[in-house]
């Protein structure tokens, strides 16, 4: 699995962070979301998934 | 037949949207309604064409912009000409306010105050099983609590809060006259504008001293900064508030689930998740208007055209969410859009998110036999103002041996 991010989208909503955060975090500054893992393991793999999917920003592209 | 909106919830289930909903989703998924002002509006129904609005289409959130719906209180409140609070801008003005606060909200932030938010609401729990019975969970602990937090947030020193409580009860409140609301409003821009000045000679640690570091280095006028708390204090009073209240209502409506929820903790996030789904509180706020010509669900929308997107029918599309009127507290709820959609969506929520997972639970754990005081049908609900909620919640419990 490999996640890309859309910094510039992104709005600090924080859902990915409380939904992976093994995966996710936020700039202190501006909650902007730091890739913690691009490549995660597959039991990461539901909670990646969910994130992406409730990111309002559809910043979260999941692949592989 | 002519729509009018916004549209009543059921009398007979006032925790329901309005019914009219469902045939909108089969039939109508964008449909043009007329608004209280005799404007028209598109309103839109299905999940997928909300998030398609919020998100994806040429749309803009900016209220100065001719066409855009006015659809509740607060948008009628703003004085003619002036430049609206961001969440009613468009970028790239609106990503440069919205940044500048984004650090309060960062869920680590957010999350290093829940024990500090546990103490408050015990102490609210603690005075109000230490008043008479019934109490009204609405004064006692709904609006204290976040009215309390928004004010450590901001830096509204404590011997403030009280006022500052009062005022804002007042300006949210759609019963009060157009004048009281007014004072009450000019009384809050007062406070603030009075304490950012303050910030400038003794700082804290708080978002009203870095909007006041914002304006003297020239990052933020004074104006934007002010219209800045406002919205902050505005938006993250009264929605967690009504939250508060109709979560607690919908629990014991649901007492096996309450049940389930005292027993096990760990269920506080997806519950809260599952109740801002079920109850969409914000059911009349979020508008739009159409930059372009687009097309959605079949329907030609024209630049110019009002937009208004139905959070509750978007939280209840079977599509979506399998048996939508059913409450269920362990079911995946993340993908409601009670907080919106898209870069408007509510800045608040980790915030938003603890107040309610700390609240409910503590409610539920510490008042003993916790229920409604009087029937159903004797509530007073907030019709029409934007954001539902009940006036009152008048509880009972048992008393402890």
């Amino acid at each position: 699995m490999r996640i890309d991010i859309d910094e510039p989208a992104c709005i600090g909503s924080g859902q990915c962070v409380l939904i992976a955060p093994e995966v996710f975090g936020q700039r202190d500054e501006d909650g902007t979301v730091v890739l913690l893992r691009p490549e995660p393991g597959a039991e990461s793999r539901e909670a990646v998934h969910e994130a992406a999917g409730v990111c309002p920003a559809r910043a979260i592209m999941v692949g592989g | 037949m002519t729509l009018h909106f916004p549209l009543a919830r059921p009398a007979d289930d006032p925790l329901a949207p309005p019914e009219i909903f469902r045939r909108l989703r089969d039939r109508e998924p964008v449909t043009m309604a007329t608004l209280w002002d005799g404007s028209r509006a598109w309103l839109v129904a299905r999940h997928a064409d909300v998030r398609a609005v919020l998100r994806d289409l040429p749309v803009s959130a900016d209220i100065t912009r001719p066409g855009f719906p006015r659809i509740f209180p607060l948008q009628q409140a703003l004085p003619q000409g002036e430049r609206p609070p961001f969440v009613l801008m468009d970028p790239p003005d609106h990503d440069v306010l919205r940044k500048l606060i984004n650090a309060d909200f960062v869920v680590r932030r957010i999350e290093a105050l829940r024990p500090r938010i546990r103490r408050l609401v015990d102490e609210h729990v603690d005075a109000m099983l230490a008043g008479p019975r019934p109490a009204d969970l609405v004064r006692a602990v709904a609006l204290p609590v976040p009215s309390t937090v928004i004010c450590w947030l901001l830096g509204v020193p404590v011997a403030e809060q009280g006022a500052f409580n009062e005022w804002t009860s007042t300006a949210i409140d759609a019963t009060s006259t157009p004048e009281r609301r007014a004072h009450a409003y000019g009384a809050i821009g007062g406070l603030l504008d009075r304490l950012l000045a303050e910030k400038e000679h003794r700082p804290g640690d708080d978002m009203l001293t870095r909007l006041a570091r914002h304006v003297t280095s020239g990052a933020v006028s004074r104006h934007d900064a002010l219209t800045t708390a406002m919205l902050i204090l505005i938006a993250g009073h009264e929605t967690t508030a009504n939250m508060i209240a109709l979560g607690t209502l919908t629990l014991l409506g649901h007492p096996e689930q309450a049940d389930a929820l005292r027993d096990d903790p760990g269920l506080a996030p997806n519950a809260v998740e599952e109740l801002l789904r079920y109850l969409s509180i914000v059911d009349g706020v979020i508008g739009r208007v159409a930059l372009e010509d687009f097309t959605l669900a079949g329907r030609q929308v024209r630049a110019g055209d009002g937009i208004v997107v139905l959070i509750p029918s978007a939280n209840r599309d079977p599509g979506v969410f399998d048996d939508p009127d059913t409450l269920d507290l362990r079911r995946p709820a993340r993908r409601h859009v009670a907080f919106g959609y898209g870069l408007h969506q509510c800045l608040g929520q980790p915030l938003a998110r603890v107040e309610l997972q700390v609240t409910l639970t503590t409610l539920l754990r510490r008042v003993p036999g916790l229920r409604l005081a009087v029937p159903m049908s004797e509530l007073t609900f907030k019709q029409n103002d934007g954001v539902y909620g009940v006036r009152s919640l008048p509880l009972t419990w048992n008393e402890e041996n």
